[in-house]
């Protein structure tokens, strides 16, 4: 062999082993869960599916669970505002304003990821329980009503999503306000720019990849997330993970589950592509 | 045009007292001057003399320690730097990587709700000539366009006073004097006053109307270029600007409108326009250029006054040559030798005098 094929080669060689795994672990099971959302919906576990092409599952999961889906991208979009408003500001003060304090904040934020995201949502759990000091003091300044509560509610349950996934947002976000060049908000300052207008005009535009990315990240496990809803929340509050998990563990309907597991593929996969061709079209360099 | 810039009359840019410290270190040190309105003012210093802290005095993105800046009759010491009718050119030169050249441009008028723009950009744009570049990203753009393109983002305002720190540092020596000749054309078009900041002296001595030379905080002598060359006030600034022959020497007063200077057993005298001192000890200052060199003490023209001593080096600079003469005691003298074509080399190791004529010398004050 010349070293010339070799060097052509060797890119795919280094390609083999990942493209290997992806097929065999993601695009094998990818594909039995495509046919399964168009097996006839009438079979059962037990007695086995027939491949029908019943491509009907798919607006029937989707009458049946209206509600599910449309909460799962309420929650998962309200939460992702909660927590661009909390993770803004958050991301800039790390990056621009901590100094020497950085490395210990940045520890901080990605602390909770150490125990088990299960483990936290639990401990939510007994925050918001309403036999909790949380509760009660806010029974007691009447900010809730005397048999208020917190746990059960969709409240408990965006926060949860918010704070769970609210790293992913904060680290990318920070990654690329730590990388402006300050001299640029001195020259926009130099411009007749206001702060608020620098910071609108230089500072919001250049930390647009990271808010991309920020928001993909959290964006999608929040809108498939089943943990928070069946913890914090009550069956009123259950997402389209929630009704996908009792659909393959529970009630055994591998049709359905399919078919609503390649549904909300197919609405993040519009929502990425979306959100990059926007950021695209809008020269983030 | 009905931006800031306008609605206020311009006037002479002062810097009373002013002083910026940096813990123990005093980076501009009381330091006080006048830059007349819509002259060329240059800064010249050696690195790390402050010239860029007092730039971003003026500017607003420093706040000074104490003193003032004063902008006409208003004092803008405590305004905010968006709300100064200055502008600078950065050294970094700091484009908006995410906007367009032509936005680049723009941005100053657009935060002062100016509207059109298209006009006043599309002109400026030419006036350093980048014609049809607004589309691109200064990513796209060389050294030097990127850095007109700070010009122009700059100028576009019509600030009252444009600072400029040393932004032609970054270009070769072709496109940094043909952005001179530009600069100045675009300083004496537009009547706004600059003040620039550089390293070269060259740059400063042809482009400015005033030069300033700063050491370690403070002014150490402002004035015409050809003023400050052929009568420093310092042994830094005769040094700094050009290079100068410095003679220690002890004055002994007046003498017929001459000061009367004894170096290493020779006297010497300087007219007394031309000295900063009259008595006591003294440094005896003569530019290379005004030296002559003769082949000994007897073909010293009338008048004149020399020392001897033997050349140890002689480098050919091309429009001169550089001769190296070793006093008796042990000075070294540089002389710089037209190469007109009528002198003939001498040969190192051969023993020679360097005369000058007396108004070409001045004294300065050892202590300087
Ligand atoms: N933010 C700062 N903190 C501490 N010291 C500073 C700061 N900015 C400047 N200095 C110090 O002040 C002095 C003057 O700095 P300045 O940037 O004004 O120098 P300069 O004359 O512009 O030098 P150069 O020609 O190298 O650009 C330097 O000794 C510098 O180290
Ligand atoms: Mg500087």
């Amino acid at each position: 062999m010349t070293r010339l094929a070799r060097h052509r080669l060797l890119p795919y060689l280094l390609l083999l082993p990942g493209t290997a795994w992806l097929l065999l672990f993601f695009g094998v099971p990818l594909a039995q869960l495509a046919a399964a959302s168009l097996y006839d919906p009438t079979g059962s576990l037990s007695t086995g599916y027939a491949m029908t092409w019943a491509l009907g599952n798919y607006p029937d999961v989707v009458q049946a669970y209206w509600p599910q889906l449309s909460r799962s991208f309420g929650y998962a979009g309200l939460a992702l505002a909660l927590a661009l408003l909390l993770g803004y500001p958050l991301a800039y003060a790390i990056a621009r304003k901590a100094g020497r304090w950085k490395n210990l904040l940045l520890v901080c934020v990605v602390a909770p990821m150490f125990t088990s995201f299960l483990v936290r949502t639990l401990a939510w759990k007994t925050i918001l329980s309403d036999s909790g000091a949380l509760v009660g003091l806010l029974r007691d300044v009447h900010l809730l009503a005397p048999d208020g509560r917190l746990l059960a509610t969709p409240f408990a349950v965006v926060l949860g999503l918010t704070y769970n996934f609210l790293p992913f947002l904060v680290l990318p976000l920070y990654a690329s306000l730590e990388r402006l060049d300050h001299r640029l908000l001195e020259a926009a300052s130099d411009l007749y720019a206001s702060p608020v207008q620098a910071f609108r005009r230089v500072t919001l535009p250049l930390s647009r990849p990271g808010l991309v990315a920020g928001t993909l990240l959290f964006f999608i496990p929040a809108s498939g997330d089943y943990v928070n809803a069946e913890l914090l929340g009550t069956p009123n509050e259950y997402m389209i993970g929630n009704v996908i998990d009792s659909a393959f563990l529970v009630r055994l309907d591998y049709p359905q589950g399919a078919a609503l597991s390649f549904l909300l593929m197919a609405v993040i996969l519009a929502v990425v592509f979306g959100c990059l061709r926007r950021a695209g079209t809008e020269e983030v360099w | 045009m009905t931006g800031m810039a306008r609605e206020t009359p311009a006037g002479d840019l002062r810097l009373a007292n002013l002083t910026r410290r940096f813990g123990a270190l005093s980076a501009v040190d009381d330091l006080s001057l006048t830059v007349g309105q819509g002259s060329f003012f240059a800064l010249l210093g050696a690195s790390g003399c402050g010239k860029t802290t007092t730039l971003r005095m003026i500017a607003g993105l420093e706040e000074p320690t104490s003193g003032r800046v004063l902008l006409g009759d208003r004092d803008i010491t405590a305004l905010r730097p968006y709300r100064r009718p200055v502008n600078t050119v950065f050294q970094s030169y700091a484009l908006f990587p995410h906007l367009s050249v032509f936005e680049n441009v723009a941005f100053g008028l657009r935060r002062r709700g100016i509207r059109p723009v298209d006009g006043e950009v599309t002109r400026m744009l030419s006036l350093v000539q980048l014609d049809g570049y607004g589309s691109r990203r200064p990513a796209q753009l060389s050294g030097g366009e990127q850095q007109r393109v700070a010009l122009a983002r700059a100028l576009v305002n019509r600030p009252q006073v444009l600072l400029l720190d040393e932004p032609l540092g970054a270009l070769d020596l072709t496109l940094r004097r043909r952005m001179q000749v530009e600069l100045k054309r675009i300083q004496t078009e537009v009547g706004v006053t600059f003040v620039h900041v550089t390293h070269d002296q060259e740059e400063a001595i042809t482009m400015a109307d005033t030069v300033a030379v700063m050491n370690a905080g403070r002014i150490e002598q402002q004035g015409a270029p050809a003023d400050i060359y052929e009568f420093p006030a310092t042994a830094f600034v005769a040094n700094f600007l050009g290079q100068s022959n410095l003679l220690a020497g002890e004055a002994a007063g007046v003498s017929g409108g001459d000061v009367v200077v004894t170096a290493q057993g020779a006297r010497f005298s300087v007219p007394v326009g031309r000295a900063r001192a009259e008595r006591g000890p003294v440094q005896l200052g003569v530019r290379p250029e005004k030296l002559r060199l003769v082949g000994s003490a007897d073909q010293v023209p009338q008048g004149h006054q020399h020392v001897t001593g033997v050349v140890t080096d002689a480098s050919y600079l091309g429009v001169s040559t550089q001769y190296l003469l070793r006093t008796g005691w042990g000075a070294e003298l540089s002389v710089f030798v037209a190469n007109s074509g009528t002198s003939t080399p001498v040969p190192v190791g051969s023993t020679a005098a360097a005369c000058w004529d007396p108004r070409h010398a001045f004294l300065l004050s050892a202590s300087s």
